[in-house]
């Protein structure tokens, strides 16, 4: 199969990111630092996220435009589980820059894990640090990510579910829950007229 | 997992220990709760808001949602790239198009496909088609909340103008389904651009009776003006993009700041307001339906000529039907993109690619394996974040702004849960 053609270079506006990355450099050492597609990201240690993020919004990125997580359970060649991604943009400079952190699951005793004994928000997940003090738009993104996905945000002044039901247990974009299958509505049991 | 009975009931909020109102608010038991939704008219699709009433007044609001989560996300992880356009024209309902555009411009950033001139002027006049029809239902719709019936049917008549246009152009009036992968599934015929061209002559006429009807009308100012207040420190640090932002004073247009497509090509003016209420909001979408009136006149009068794919050599889009069934190439082009193992090449990398919908900015973000489908397939629904913002602008306005506010908004429940 032949390659397809190259994108070609698009006039680099002031989409530059390189002061932006020295100034991060110099105050929090090296970080692991990637490009694709003119789209520059960083990975971030989840002990020092929230300062980054901070520091990043005092730099002119005061804008988040997306917070969501991908599962690497399947991903060939992935180490950590999950990569929260946060996407910054400047509203001033319209640069853009992504922030990676990643987690996994917290070790546990394998009963304790499997039994459906505890309420959800009981349940051992792997958590970070909530970017709302920082951002109101992390709010809801930050319940969704906690609804699909199962990552605990601390210092989330209201981490309940967005979008499943309430009492829903499982999350479902994590690659371990089916498509079809779990949860479904032909296994809710049928209520009747007479039982409500 | 069946989930029990007990647990079922659990939904429901109806004990005051439950609702996060303010001390003040529980201490006060005059003040009443109201459930707005999630069938209800002025909502115009399914979501929910629970009201603490004090008398007419509205003390704090608490949206929810979910109603319509269809698991779209978990549904681009299985299906093809080709395939989840479908989906996509399900997100904002109003505006497909836009959509459309919107996920195929990520996967082809994330495949680092170079489209085509003539298919990126095509994938630009009905980028903007539909953010016509989508302004002209949201301000139409706000018009009809605050009893403005009239306006709407003058904004409804010219949406059907934009249906038919898409008719001819790829058969289907609603959910279009109309890009693929490196290009689109029906070229520009005569007729077609003929319409467009027709349209582009008759749509100012209406525009101007439009603003006639309503943006001087006392009530509908009265009714607007000073409801909903969203400041521009608020609307940045709350993720609002799009019309809401620009209504507040943002300037922030990724046609401009990030010119995709053909953008780059044409003579727009971005347009804002600075008092970031509900009038601000009507006024910014009436002047952004002139714009881009004026970037499809361009465009329809400059359109390239030549394919509007990608050569069937380099195998970054399907060939067309006739290719398939009278070349050699194109049959064994189209069964390599078709099958499991072969299809497009995909990179191992994610990739994130804003496009400005009508809505707001709308972005996929893709995680790319190497195979058919997408790893993971994230959407950035401006509309969730601008329902985020709800509760803040209708804080200390009446039951009857709650419609007005969530009109200029334009909140589409589909896109909001996904």
């Amino acid at each position: 199969m032949q390659t397809p053609t190259p994108m070609p270079s698009t006039p680099s506006l002031t989409t530059d990111t390189s002061d932006v990355l020295q100034l991060l450099a110099d105050r929090f050492g090296a970080l692991d630092t990637s490009s694709f597609r003119d789209q520059t990201r960083i990975v971030v240690p989840e002990s020092e996220s929230l300062e980054v993020l901070a520091f990043l919004k005092d730099s002119g990125f005061d804008m988040l435009v997306d917070l969501t997580c991908v599962d690497y359970l399947e991903y060939r060649g992935a180490k950590r589980r999950y990569g929260l991604v946060y996407l910054l943009a400047s509203t001033l400079t319209n640069q853009r820059l992504t922030i990676r952190i990643f987690v996994d699951d917290p070790v546990v005793d394998e009963h304790t894990a499997l039994s459906d004994g505890p309420a959800p928000t009981d349940k051992p997940m792997p958590t970070v640090r909530s970017a709302v003090p920082l951002w109101a738009a992390a709010n809801w993104l930050e319940r969704e990510v906690f609804d699909l996905f199962g990552v605990r945000f601390l210092g989330h002044p209201d981490l309940r579910r967005l979008v499943m039901p309430d009492a829903f247990t499982a999350h479902p974009l994590r690659k371990d829950y089916p498509l079809q299958g779990r949860g479904e509505r032909h296994n809710f049991p049928i209520l009747t007229r007479d039982d409500g | 997992m069946p989930i029990a009975p007990s647990q079922y009931d659990h939904d429901v909020r109806t004990s005051d220990s439950e609702f996060p109102a303010s001390d003040r608010t529980r201490s006060e038991d005059y003040l009443w709760t109201l459930n707005f939704g999630p069938q209800h008219p002025a909502t115009h699709t399914t979501l929910r808001l629970v009201l603490t009433l004090d008398g007419e007044r509205v003390v704090d609001a608490l949206p929810e949602m979910g109603y319509l989560h269809s698991g779209f996300e978990k549904l681009g992880e299985h299906l093809t790239f080709n395939q989840y356009v479908t989906v996509t024209d399900r997100m904002n309902y109003i505006s497909p198009m836009a959509n459309n555009v919107a996920w195929h411009c990520a996967v082809e950033k994330l495949m680092g496909i170079q489209l085509t001139p003539r298919c990126q002027y095509i994938r630009t006049i009905i980028a903007e088609l539909a953010r016509i029809s989508d302004h002209l239902l949201s301000n139409g719709a706000v018009g009809l909340d605050v009893g403005a019936f009239t306006f709407f049917l003058y904004a409804f008549y010219q949406r059907e103008v934009i249906y038919d246009i898409f008719e001819t152009l790829c058969g289907a009036r609603f959910t279009n389904s109309y890009t693929r992968v490196g290009g689109v599934s029906h070229d520009f015929t005569p007729l077609v651009v003929q319409k467009i061209r027709d349209f582009v002559k008759t749509f100012p006429k209406t525009l101007a009776d439009m603003e006639r009807l309503l943006t001087r009308n006392r009530i509908f100012v009265d009714r607007t003006k000073g409801v909903g207040v969203l400041s521009k420190e608020a609307a940045i640090n709350g993720g609002a993009s799009g019309p809401v932002a620009r209504a507040s004073g943002v300037p922030r247009d990724l046609r401009k700041d990030e010119p995709y497509l053909a953008y780059a090509d044409f003579q727009f003016q971005v347009c804002c307001a600075a008092a970031g209420d509900c009038y601000a909001r009507y006024l910014v979408r009436m002047q952004e339906m002139r714009e881009s009136l004026k970037i499809v006149a361009q465009a329809i009068e400059n359109l390239p000529a030549g394919d509007v794919h990608i050569g069937i050599d380099q195998r970054t889009s399907l060939p067309t039907k006739k290719q398939v069934y009278s070349t050699i190439e194109g049959t064994i082009s189209h069964f390599e993109l078709s099958m499991a193992n072969r299809g497009f090449e995909v990179p191992c990398e994610e990739s994130y690619m804003g496009t400005e919908a009508p809505n707001g900015e709308l972005g996929f973000y893709i995680v790319g394996d190497g195979s058919e489908s997408a790893y993971r397939a994230r959407c950035r629904p401006p509309s969730l974040l601008h329902f985020s913002l709800f509760p803040q602008l209708i804080r200390g306005h009446t039951l009857s702004d709650v419609v007005a506010v969530l009109g200029s908004l334009n909140i589409i429940a589909a896109e909001l849960d996904r």
